[in-house]
């Protein structure tokens, strides 16, 4: 029997990298949770909406504009190339944050939802024809549905919806291949439902659909800043995120395109930035991402992803999925204690770290107004899931959703106030 | 607990949302409207019977949080028996009141609705069970809704 290996400083630090990072230390990044609402400490658990920013970003957009501030790719003064190579540096950063294989498969949106309406608007005018089915689940986002309603009526395709499984909340798969062999365009599929916390099983789908001739298109909103994402082994044609919903700032995201089919796409807006030379008739545009970006960009916006995304890797996003999920599961099994006085929806277990619940007797309106008074935000209504939530029969439902940040005496906060709001309406 | 809580679930609202007044379908009713707030979830029909210009009953069903449900069923009982002018005076006293915290004339009990105007978003809630009653004594048929914009 060998003898255990002596302490070094070495194993000590591997120890405490297997121990993962200190979350609670990390709280002092995020200047916006240091606050009292309605004379109460802020709990905010509304991260699925969108998350609050780190120092680390807000300082990287502040020093932007102290700095670097000009207008990129036309200038030839100094300014305007510190303010190109950040723009530009932010494409590659991102490039490596989703294992793209080069920058050129990078193009900057708003956020998920122009990313999929740029892929609805360029490749679906490309190749969706009358009677093509584009197949979407039952569990998307508004913004993974109405891009594509609107893409049906404009080409007379039509819409099919993979079925989730009642209140646990995961996609039936038993008929993929069978439905993808029919007719199937596209696959459009969210990575981790907003509404439920299902993390669905993308690389296996999207080979699925690979191998049926199909493209598929993956919205990462929920878990970009979540967990690793990659876009190789992931196995996607098309990936979208958001970057306020990971740290980043609002009004910037990313959509992902293999660099193939971006260089087939027509262009998504027309005007500056995207043009090679312009006549008074006719135009040529220039390649791939830079086609799809009319007009100046989100410069900070860019600038402050990159910064998110570097403060992300150095938490490292293995350890933010363990956290997520331990939340997810903890506030799960804490919920359940309700029993018959809650209603839990999603997966029991592998969920992410969201959970969406219903007090029996009360509106999930009068639960989240209660718990503001506590300093507790949560959100409550359809979650932009309509369909889903008539499918479950509901009409809204409370969500409480974490991020590295939260810890789990918050999740036991998060039921005493739910106790008090039973009391509150005499339950 | 908070004064702007108590002032937003008073007593009564608790009461009538627990346990709504008039809460049932009208048989042989002349007039119903509906109100739906989609984005939110409340969802209301009102029915009425009328003597000429007079709201002889009146009752409501359906579902939604506690400040809609409440604010039907209050409703339902300081209608009965008042006339068309009558209750249009009170929707635009009840609506100056739940979006300014001051009524414009005499609203009796419904001042228990008062404490919504700290509560911007749940304004609508409190006023669509009014918009569904001038709805009906209009005679209009399209359901109506109080939302604007999503939350």
């Amino acid at each position: 029997m060998s003898q255990p290996a002596p302490l070094t400083p070495q194993t000590a630090a591997a120890s405490a990298a297997e121990a993962g990072p200190d979350w609670n230390a990390l709280r002092a990044d995020f200047p916006i949770l240091h606050q009292q609402v309605h004379n109460r400490p802020l709990l905010y658990l509304d991260n699925a909406a969108t998350t609050q920013k780190p120092r680390a970003v807000i300082q990287a957009l502040q020093r932007y504009y102290e700095r670097d501030n000009a207008n990129v790719h036309r200038g030839i003064h100094e300014l305007s190339n510190r303010a190109t190579a950040a723009f530009e540096s932010a494409r590659a950063r991102a490039a490596r944050f989703l294992n793209a294989r080069s920058p050129e498969e990078i193009v900057f949106t708003r956020g998920t939802t122009e990313g999929i309406n740029l892929v609805a608007a360029t490749w679906g005018a490309q190749n969706v024809k009358a009677g093509d089915i584009i197949l979407l689940t039952e569990m998307e986002h508004h913004s993974n549905l109405v891009p594509w309603q609107l893409l049906a009526a404009r080409t007379g395709a039509r819409l099919r919806h993979l079925p989730v499984t009642g209140d646990a909340g995961l996609l039936d798969l038993s008929h993929l291949d069978e439905w993808l062999g029919s007719g199937v365009k596209l696959l459009a599929l969210t990575h981790i439902s907003n509404s439920l916390g299902t993390i669905n099983p993308v690389a296996e789908i999207c080979a699925r659909a690979r191998k049926a001739g199909v493209t598929t298109l993956v919205d990462a909103a929920q878990s970009a800043g979540h967990r690793p994402v990659d876009v190789q082994e992931i196995g996607c044609d098309f990936l979208a995120l958001s970057g306020h919903k990971m740290c980043g700032p609002t009004g910037i995201g990313v959509l992902y395109g293999r660099q193939e089919l971006l260089e087939t796409l027509p262009p998504y807006q027309g005007g500056g930035e995207m043009i090679l030379s312009v006549e008074y008739h006719t135009s040529t545009w220039k390649h791939a991402p830079h086609r799809f970006e009319a007009g100046t960009p989100d410069i900070s916006g860019a600038v402050g992803l990159a910064a998110a995304m570097d403060y992300l890797d150095a938490i490292g996003r293995t350890h933010i999925a363990r956290h997520d999920q331990e939340l997810g599961a903890y506030a799960y099994a804490r919920l359940a204690e309700f029993k018959e006085g809650i209603r839990l929806f999603g997966p029991r277990i592998g969920r992410a770290g969201l959970v969406s619940f219903l007090l029996r007797g009360v509106h999930a309106h009068d639960v989240v107004t209660v718990a503001d008074q506590w300093g507790v935000a949560l959100r409550g209504g359809h979650h932009c899931t309509q369909p889903l939530m008539r499918k479950l029969g509901v009409e809204s439902t409370a969500r409480a959703s974490f991020y590295f940040y939260n810890t789990p005496a918050e999740i036991d906060r998060l039921v005493e106030v739910l106790r008090e709001i039973q009391k509150f309406f005499g339950l | 607990m908070s004064d702007d809580l108590s002032d937003l679930y008073q007593q009564v609202i608790l009461d009538h949302c627990k346990h709504p007044r008039n809460f049932h379908e009208l048989a042989g009713h002349h007039r119903s409207a509906e109100g739906h707030n989609p984005l939110c979830g409340d969802q209301l029909k009102l029915f009425l019977t009328m003597n000429g210009d007079r709201i002889q009953d009146i009752s409501f069903v359906g579902s939604g949080c506690c400040i809609s449900k409440a604010s039907a069923s209050l409703l339902t009982e300081a209608a009965k028996g008042k006339t068309r002018a009558e209750v249009e005076r009170m929707f635009e006293a009840v609506h100056q009141m739940v979006t300014t915290g001051q009524a414009a004339g005499e609203v009796g009990k419904l001042a228990v609705f008062a404490g919504v105007h700290k509560f911007p978003a749940r304004v609508k809630c409190a006023i669509l069970a009014w918009h569904a009653i001038m709805s009906a004594l209009k005679g209009d048929t399209q359901p109506v809704s109080t939302e604007t914009e999503d939350m």
